[in-house]
This record gives C-alpha cells, sequence and structure tokens, in this order.
C-alpha cells in the first residue's frame, strides 16, 4: 500500500478515536487508563496471553511473569466496584498467537462499562455510538439461536453433536481435526457458514449465547447467557455482557477453565485474585463490551486488512 | 520430515497432507474473540493438480514434504518418456507426457525448465517464463499491417500454437511469455 494512501488511513484513524471521545465526554462516561502488564491474567482457554519478564533487581537471576493484558476488563471492573461509575477505556491489548488478515498480536480495543445498564442498552448506545462515528444505518438485532435457524436451519441449544457434525458436512465443511466438544462445532459452524453473511448492509448484534459460551455474562433462569457480539460486513466487531457480579460463580468458571488448561496442555495461569476480591466487595449492576478499533477503522475505510490502518504492523514492529 | 504448525503455514510452503505432496495457496486465520481458532487452509494437491480448502484446528500440525524446485535442461523425447537433468547434479530424469501435461507444448531440446522433485522422482516440470521458439507453421500474412491488430495463429517447434501478429512470418523465431501464452516480440537470430 502506498504511503500516501496509510498516511491518509491514519488520519481518519485519528478522526475516528476523537469522535469516539467526543460521544462518549457528552454522555459523562469517563476516560480511564488501567495497568497493561497485570499479575494474575485471564483463563479463558481460547485466549492467551503475552507473558512479560519483570525483575526487581538487574542483576538478580530472579524474575517474575506477569502478563500483558488480553482486554482491560478486569481492572475496569475493579473501579467499578470501588464506585467510579460508568467508564471507558481507550487502550492497546495484546494476544499470544493472533496474526491474520483480520488479527495483529497487538491490537487497539475501547472497553466500556455502563452502571444500571443490562445488554439490550448497551447494545442500543453502541448502535448510536456506531451511527455517530462511522455512520452506519441503524443495527439489525437477532438472538443466537435466531441466527442459526435463519442461516442452517438449527437450534443451538437443542442439536445434538451428531446433529452439528452432520450440520458441517452438509455445508461442505472439510474439517481435518478433532474437535473435542460440541462449542467448538458451534463455532466452527458460526465462522464457516454464518459470520461471512452478517450484516452486509448494517451491523448486526447477535445475542443470548449458550450458557457453556457465557464467558463473563450472567446466566439467566432460561439458560442462556447475557451476551451479545456485535457483526458488521462479516466481521466480528465487539463482545459485551451483561456483567457477572457473583464472586463465587466467577471463581467456578475461572477453576473451570483451569482445569480445561490442564487438561489440554494449555498453560496453567494465575488467576487475577484482585478481580475476584473486588467482586466479593461488590461490583454494581451493570454492562460492558469491547470493541475492536481497528477492525472497526478497516471497514470503515473499506479496506480487507487490518494492517491497512496500523501505522506499523506486527511484521513490521 | 520436520511439520509446521498451522501457525506457521505460509503460500508457497510444501506438505503432506492425504498421503501426497501439496503445495500451500493460502492459510486464513480464523478466530472469534471467545471460541475456537482455526485456520482455513487452501493447498494444491501436486499430483493430482486439484485444489482443496480443508479447515484446522489452531495449533495442529502439518507435516512437511521433501518437494524442492531444482533447474534442469530438456533433453529430448524418446517417445515414451521425456528425458531432463538437473543443471547443478547433472542427474537425469524422467517423466510421462501425462506427467509432463501443458509443458510440454513449451519445452525445446537443450531448453532451460524447472523440476519439481518430491523425494527425488519429479512431479511436475515448468517452462522458463519466457522462451524462444520458431514458428514451424503460419498462414502468410498481409504486407504492410504492422499494428498487431486481430494476430492470426501460429505452431511453434515446440507443439504450441499462439497468437502472433500477421507480420510475423513461419521460419521466425518468436518469444513468448509461457504463463499466458501471448506473443511477445520477433527474435533476431
Amino acid at each position: 500500500m502506498s504511503q500516501e494512501l496509510k498516511n491518509k488511513n491514519l488520519r481518519t484513524r485519528a478522526k475516528i478515536i476523537a469522535d469516539i471521545r467526543a460521544f462518549f465526554a457528552a454522555r459523562d462516561v469517563i476516560e480511564v487508563e488501567t495497568p497493561l502488564l497485570s499479575h494474575g491474567t485471564i483463563t479463558d482457554p481460547h485466549i492467551q496471553a503475552i507473558p512479560a519478564f519483570f525483575k526487581q533487581d538487574l542483576s538478580s537471576e530472579q524474575i517474575t511473569t506477569v502478563y500483558l493484558q488480553t482486554s482491560p476488563e478486569y481492572a475496569m471492573k475493579r473501579l467499578l466496584s470501588e464506585g467510579i461509575g460508568s467508564i471507558y477505556q481507550i487502550c492497546k491489548a495484546f494476544r499470544q498467537g493472533e496474526k491474520g488478515k483480520y488479527h495483529n498480536p497487538e491490537f487497539t480495543m475501547i472497553e466500556w462499562y455502563r452502571v444500571g445498564f443490562d445488554h439490550h442498552d448497551l447494545m442500543q448506545e453502541m448502535d448510536e455510538l456506531l451511527q455517530a462515528v462511522i455512520k452506519t444505518k441503524p443495527a439489525l438485532k437477532l438472538s443466537y439461536a435466531e441466527m442459526f435457524e435463519k442461516y442452517l436451519g438449527i437450534n443451538p441449544h437443542k442439536a445434538s453433536e451428531k446433529e452439528l457434525i452432520q450440520c458441517a458436512q452438509k455445508n461442505k465443511i472439510d474439517l481435518a481435526s478433532h474437535l473435542s466438544d460440541r462449542d467448538a462445532w458451534l463455532s466452527l459452524l458460526m465462522s464457516h457458514c454464518i459470520e461471512p453473511k452478517l450484516g452486509p448492509e448494517e451491523p448486526v448484534f447477535i445475542y443470548d449465547f449458550p450458557a457453556s459460551q457465557a464467558a463473563l455474562a450472567k446466566i439467566r433462569s432460561d439458560k442462556l447467557a447475557s451476551r451479545f457480539e456485535l457483526y458488521y460486513k462479516g466481521i466480528e466487531l465487539a463482545n459485551g455482557f451483561h456483567e457477572l457480579s457473583d464472586a463465587k460463580e466467577q471463581r467456578k468458571r475461572f477453576d473451570a477453565d483451569l482445569a480445561y488448561r490442564f487438561e489440554n496442555n494449555l498453560p496453567v495461569v494465575p488467576v487475577d485474585e484482585r478481580l475476584l476480591t473486588a467482586l466479593e466487595k461488590g461490583l454494581p449492576d451493570c454492562a460492558g463490551v469491547a470493541l475492536g478499533i481497528d477492525r472497526l477503522i478497516m471497514l470503515a475505510l473499506s479496506q480487507e486488512k487490518i494492517q491497512a490502518v496500523l501505522s506499523f504492523d506486527f511484521a513490521n514492529a | 520430515m520436520a511439520s509446521y504448525t498451522t501457525n506457521e503455514i505460509r503460500g508457497g510452503m510444501k506438505v503432506m497432507i492425504d498421503n501426497d505432496p501439496c503445495l500451500i495457496l493460502e492459510n486464513e486465520f480464523v478466530k472469534p474473540g471467545k471460541g475456537q481458532a482455526f485456520n482455513r487452509i487452501r493447498f494444491r494437491n501436486l499430483k493430482t493438480g486439484r485444489v482443496v480448502e480443508r479447515t484446522y484446528k489452531s495449533g495442529d500440525s502439518i507435516e512437511a514434504a521433501d518437494v524442492v524446485d531444482v533447474e534442469a535442461q530438456y533433453l529430448y523425447n524418446d517417445g515414451n518418456h521425456r528425458h531432463f537433468m538437473a543443471t547443478e547434479s547433472y542427474e537425469q530424469y524422467q517423466m510421462t507426457e501425462t506427467e509432463v501435461g501443458e509443458a510440454g507444448l513449451w519445452l525445446k531440446e537443450q531448453g532451460e525448465c524447472t523440476l519439481t522433485l518430491w523425494n527425488g522422482t519429479p512431479l511436475a516440470v515448468a517452462p522458463s517464463i519466457f522462451v524462444t521458439l520458431k514458428i514451424v507453421e503460419t498462414d502468410p500474412g498481409v504486407r504492410g499491417d504492422t499494428s498487431g491488430g486481430g494476430g492470426k495463429p501460429a505452431k511453434l517447434e515446440s507443439g504450441a500454437v499462439v497468437r502472433v501478429p500477421l507480420f510475423v512470418q513461419e521460419g521466425e523465431v518468436i518469444k513468448v511469455d509461457t504463463r499466458t501464452g501471448e506473443y511477445v516480440s520477433r527474435v533476431k537470430e
């Protein structure tokens, strides 16, 4: 890509980020900064943190492993539990091994939390943000179940693993690997058969995920997770939750993640105990979401690769 | 043989899939923010030529294939086989007409080419990008036409038929782009 075009993209990037800040300033959501390096890290088996090594004493052999954040979620929740109110942050996040045309191992995200919102309120606000900043049409909303029904004609909550496998075969997915669980099959179908078709005209919110894919969302009495994702032009842009605030339940999910990691030879990482302490203290009822800014800018500029909107991508960093 | 994990695989690498040597065309990393990551890998089976897209769980590995490209010279056709000699090692190789495929239309004795070897046996041959070949058959052109518009078919000594401008005559030597099969220029011998 020519430097001239790159410079033009970077100017648009600056404008979009400035517009996002103005959007939140007008709504009294305050900007915060939290540490990029942390002692604890994410347990989600599908997200790996990039470790770094800290030395108390430069001449000593003793090192402490710390982790570059994969998102600012835990630290922001700690601020929320201290009563700060609604907050946002624009920051770098880092993920091990994630490199591709829509992935750079170091990327920029905006994450925000709204006290007193549930996931539907937050989808509404996010839609307003997109319309204001990149001039999208009003977004559509589909539940996870409606989405599978619409694109594949199956019920993702009730279909057996065998039916999911048959569905993948019917849709000519040639899979070389063994998948160990039902959620992996859902993920396969979603990324191969559905995602590319989502949101060609207007952004689409997908909400109410299976409880087994709740991550840090509340699970309701109807066994659905109050989680949503945003897709636009076939690309995932955001993931949000009506946030889980139950410390005991949170510890249970962390433990389950670590057990899965142990069984699958993934790093068994230190849990963020400070987050759990904050949840015990009390997280206000809130919803939060993380949006990939690089992808948002990429789509606003009709670019096909994330590298087109980065000053220097990972290969050139 | 070594193996590559899905994250290491790039276009141009040669790997073993379904016991056949394959050329990687594209490797797309597909990863939802939350959930299983996959790599969608497009490859060409170097034995059958078939292009396939297959999905792997990220982190899985694929065995590398002992496939190398060597510079070679085309020697002759004995009626059953085409014979080649590697420029560096002087090692000789033979291939059937089927194995040679369309590349055969561009091969001239003593001409340069590239042999793709798998475990030491030739899988494919590729002619040089530009070859110079003599026209052995073409209709006489219209005198005075120098535009090149339209053109006419001309049969070359290697067997290929290309379109040439009307002013180009039988017996002349021309330069051809073998990637497109298009006439480039006349060559003074």
